[in-house]
């Protein structure tokens, strides 16, 4: 590792570790924050004990649904809008605006029409995530340099050879960003509604630890899904790296 | 501009017919058509107790926004000035950029209580974090020949900082603020969805139990006008700046 | 030269780019007559933005003509790739998600030869071209000169009647440039086919070409052409030639006035 790798793992660790010394110490109560020693503890035993893994089976679900359907969604969407340049130039403002629209403020409406199950759940994840998908999908046809097209003529390829052989593989390096995105923005999503209103699901049994003041419960939830979402990110960003390392200059 | 113009007004028009479509496709009462919407936004707007809960939301996202503005620009020039301090924070920011946030609220209930302080701190922690890498990556991409030559032209410290450091990093530094602005946003809304008792997110969750889905449609109608409208301001300005390097 | 069999005739050829939401249209090339006799080496020179690429676009039949027509080896060419032809890009065409090897075979690939001789074409073409060291490199971990010569082998394993290139040598130093044209010649003799190079280096054209034909500021058309009246196995060493400066200084004198147009300065300066 690095020396930089060295000094942030130092820091993380030394950060914990002074958490841990203000909550022993009284300075933080426990009725604000556990100990991270008694989360890490807390949380083996929630595991082990199978009483929390159907809301956590069940928000890796909705999460999965959510994400399947906006990359595919989003892939669809953005190859048809660039094969049509017209339509996208329309829509182009709305993109450009897009994440700007706190998409939490439908969620109210959602659960009006669709009640409250999964649907409008999984709604809120795929909203936020497919124009993720479909803004990457876009910049990487975009960015398929015109010389490989104009190769791709030279060699007289039809449309589908094209697509597969030259602009897939040339534009796949900013799919797969669209990828990485849009796995962060439907955690984000549905954790986010399942916390706002909902029964079931992991976001929900935080919601209810806070309520009842159960930091034994709340705590080690809320370290598991953030330590879920980093590994998951630092496992698509490394793979990332080996994927594409031999396409990067220098 | 004018063919723009015209795109964003078809793209209006659409979304509009779109929703109407949709209103009476489903049928009785369960949507609000697009005029009546607007119709209970302006007279929402003449509702004295609605003045209140704007009131408040206003001022814990403004709040918010200052503490994301002044914390995230500090913290990311500093990363971007030392490389070495950069290369460390720079994982750690984009993992924060990219966990569910939501999950951080009930600790931030319980170190502030419930009310303004852990609403505007909550909104502030959506919105530090792109600032500061836009900050942080604006001021470590700096061209240094920029800065050799500010030393050849002799330009003093104070001169350096104004005529050559601010415009060369000004473009990047203010799309932060752009997405600073809008997550600053998100977050003080969701943090008033849960939990909280005033602003208009507390109202939109108060609406789902009275099941008016009037007061619904109006709520979201306002915040989206509003956040497209600010955003659509920032990106114009974005644009120009970007243009110019 | 410019007696035998014609393989290109360009009659008239006229190309204007249609202007885009508002803008003026641009008048690129043309009108302009050109035959390109079988086997012959022909250079293109002109200032910056005169339509060379444009030329070579039309050609190939990448963009088809305003006015006009092509033919090669007696067929129209018209917006359509024909048969036979191969083209080196101005700019970097290689694939960064294929190695060098896989590069230079791809061409071969899409037409189904057997895999035998693939690898006889292509380990070939890796030797002429000097990449032999870096089969199993990607694009993105070589120099740009290199990549520019993973493109002429990738053209060249198809064996081209017609080869196009359009600066094959702009990223080279002067030393590797003036190599790879004896390259360039050996291929082309070996061959037998066609060439057309389109380059900004005077010597280069003056070097490496039977005909050169120098075109004036845009819209493009043929000022002049130059022969140069080399004989067929030629090589670098012709630049020590009385007559090479001779045809330099031939296409500088037109070259100054175009360029000096270009640049939008009509009058030159002292
Ligand atoms: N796709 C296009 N749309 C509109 N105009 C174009 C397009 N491509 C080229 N042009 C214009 O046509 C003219 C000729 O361009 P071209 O690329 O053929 O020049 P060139 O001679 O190859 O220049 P250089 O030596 O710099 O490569 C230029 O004025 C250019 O602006
Ligand atoms: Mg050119």
């Amino acid at each position: 590792m690095s020396r930089a790798g060295w000094i942030r793992v130092s820091v993380v660790v030394a950060a914990v570790a002074a958490v841990e010394l203000l909550c022993q110490g009284g300075i933080i109560t426990r009725f604000t924050m556990i100990p991270p020693s008694e989360m890490v503890v807390a949380l083996a035993g929630i595991l082990t004990s199978g009483r929390l893994t159907p809301a956590i089976v069940r928000t890796l679900r909705i999460v999965g649904i959510a994400l399947a359907a906006s990359i595919l969604v989003g892939f669809v969407l953005g190859a048809l809008l660039h094969a049509l340049p017209r339509v996208r130039r329309t829509v182009d403002p709305l993109f450009a605006t897009y994440y700007a629209i706190p998409i939490y403020a439908f969620y109210p409406l959602f659960i009006v029409l669709f009640g409250l199950g999964d649907v409008p759940i999984i709604i809120i994840g795929f909203l936020l995530a497919v124009v993720a998908m479909i803004v990457s999908t876009l910049n990487g046809f975009d960015r398929i340099p015109r010389a490989l097209l104009k190769t791709a003529r030279i060699y007289r390829m039809g449309r589908v050879r094209t697509a597969l052989q030259v602009m897939m593989p040339c534009a796949a390096p900013y799919i797969f960003t669209g990828v990485k995105l849009a796995i962060a923005y439907s955690f984000i999503g549905v954790i986010g509604a399942e916390f706002i209103m909902s029964g079931s699901g992991m976001g929900y049994e935080i919601a209810f630890a806070y309520n009842n003041f159960d930091n034994k419960v709340m705590y080690p939830l809320i370290m598991l899904v953030l330590v879920l979402v980093t590994i998951i990110n630092m496992f698509l960003h490394f793979w990332e790296m080996i994927l594409f390392e031999r396409r990067r200059r220098g | 501009m004018v063919t723009r113009s015209r795109d964003i007004a078809v793209l209006i028009v659409v979304i509009l017919l779109i929703w109407q479509g949709l209103y009476q496709f489903t049928g009785t009462g369960l949507l609000t058509a697009p005029l009546d919407t607007f119709a209970r936004v302006l007279r929402l707007l003449g509702t004295p107790n609605f003045w209140p809960h704007l009131h408040e939301s206003a001022s814990a996202f403004l709040r918010a926004l200052a503490i994301a503005v002044g914390a995230g620009l500090t913290v990311g020039m500093a990363l971007g000035a030392h490389r070495l301090s950069g290369e460390v924070a720079e994982p750690i920011l984009v993992a924060l950029y990219s966990i569910p946030k939501v999950t951080l609220y009930p600790v931030v209930l319980l170190f502030f209580g419930i009310g303004m302080p852990a609403k505007v701190v909550f909104g502030a922690i959506h919105g530090v974090v792109p600032i500061a890498i836009f900050a942080m990556n604006a001021v470590r991409n700096l061209n240094p020949i920029y800065l050799k030559t500010a030393q050849i032209l002799k330009l003093g410290p104070w001169a350096t900082a104004r005529k050559v450091l601010l415009p060369a990093t000004l473009p990047e530094i203010f799309t932060g603020l752009r997405v600073g602005f809008s997550l600053t946003l998100v977050g003080t809304l969701l943090g008033e969805m849960f939990g909280s008792q005033r602003g208009l997110g507390h109202l939109l969750m108060a609406a789902i139990g009275l099941y008016r889905m009037d007061t619904i449609m109006a709520i979201t109608l306002l915040l989206v006008i509003f956040a497209i409208t600010i955003n659509s301001i920032l990106l114009v300005v974005d644009y120009r700046l970007h243009r110019r390097v | 030269m410019a007696k035998g069999e014609a393989h290109v005739t360009l009659q008239g050829v006229t190309r204007v780019y249609p202007g885009v939401a508002g803008q003026q249209p641009v008048h690129a090339l043309g009108p302009l007559d050109l035959e390109l006799v079988k086997g012959e080496f022909f250079s293109v020179v002109g200032p910056s933005g005169c339509g060379k690429s444009t030329l070579l676009d039309v050609l190939a039949g990448l963009a088809s003509v305003t006015d006009g027509a092509i033919r090669f080896e007696g067929v129209p060419i018209h917006g359509r790739v024909p048969d036979g032809i191969g083209v080196v890009f101005q700019e970097d065409a290689s694939f960064p998600w294929l190695t060098v090897e896989d590069n230079i075979a791809f061409g071969l690939r899409q037409n189904s030869v057997e895999a035998g001789e693939v690898r006889r074409r292509v380990d070939h073409a890796l030797s002429l071209m000097g990449l032999k060291d870096f089969i199993r490199a990607y694009p993105a971990q070589l120099s740009g000169g290199m990549r520019q010569r993973v493109c002429i082998a990738r053209t060249l394993v198809l064996e081209p009647r017609l080869i196009l290139l359009d600066e094959p040598f702009g990223s080279l130093d002067q030393q590797t440039r003036l190599l790879m044209g004896d390259e360039l010649l050996r291929l082309w003799r070996e061959t037998e086919s066609t060439v057309l190079l389109i380059t900004h280096a005077l010597d280069e054209a003056a070097m490496l070409a039977d005909r050169i034909g120098v075109m004036s500021a845009r819209p493009g058309r043929f000022l002049e052409i130059v022969e140069t009246g080399w004989p067929q196995d030629r090589d670098s060493r012709i630049v020590a030639r009385p007559e090479f400066g001779r045809i330099t200084g031939r296409l500088w004198s037109h070259l100054r006035v175009e360029s000096l147009k270009a640049l939008g300065q009509d009058r030159p300066p002292l």
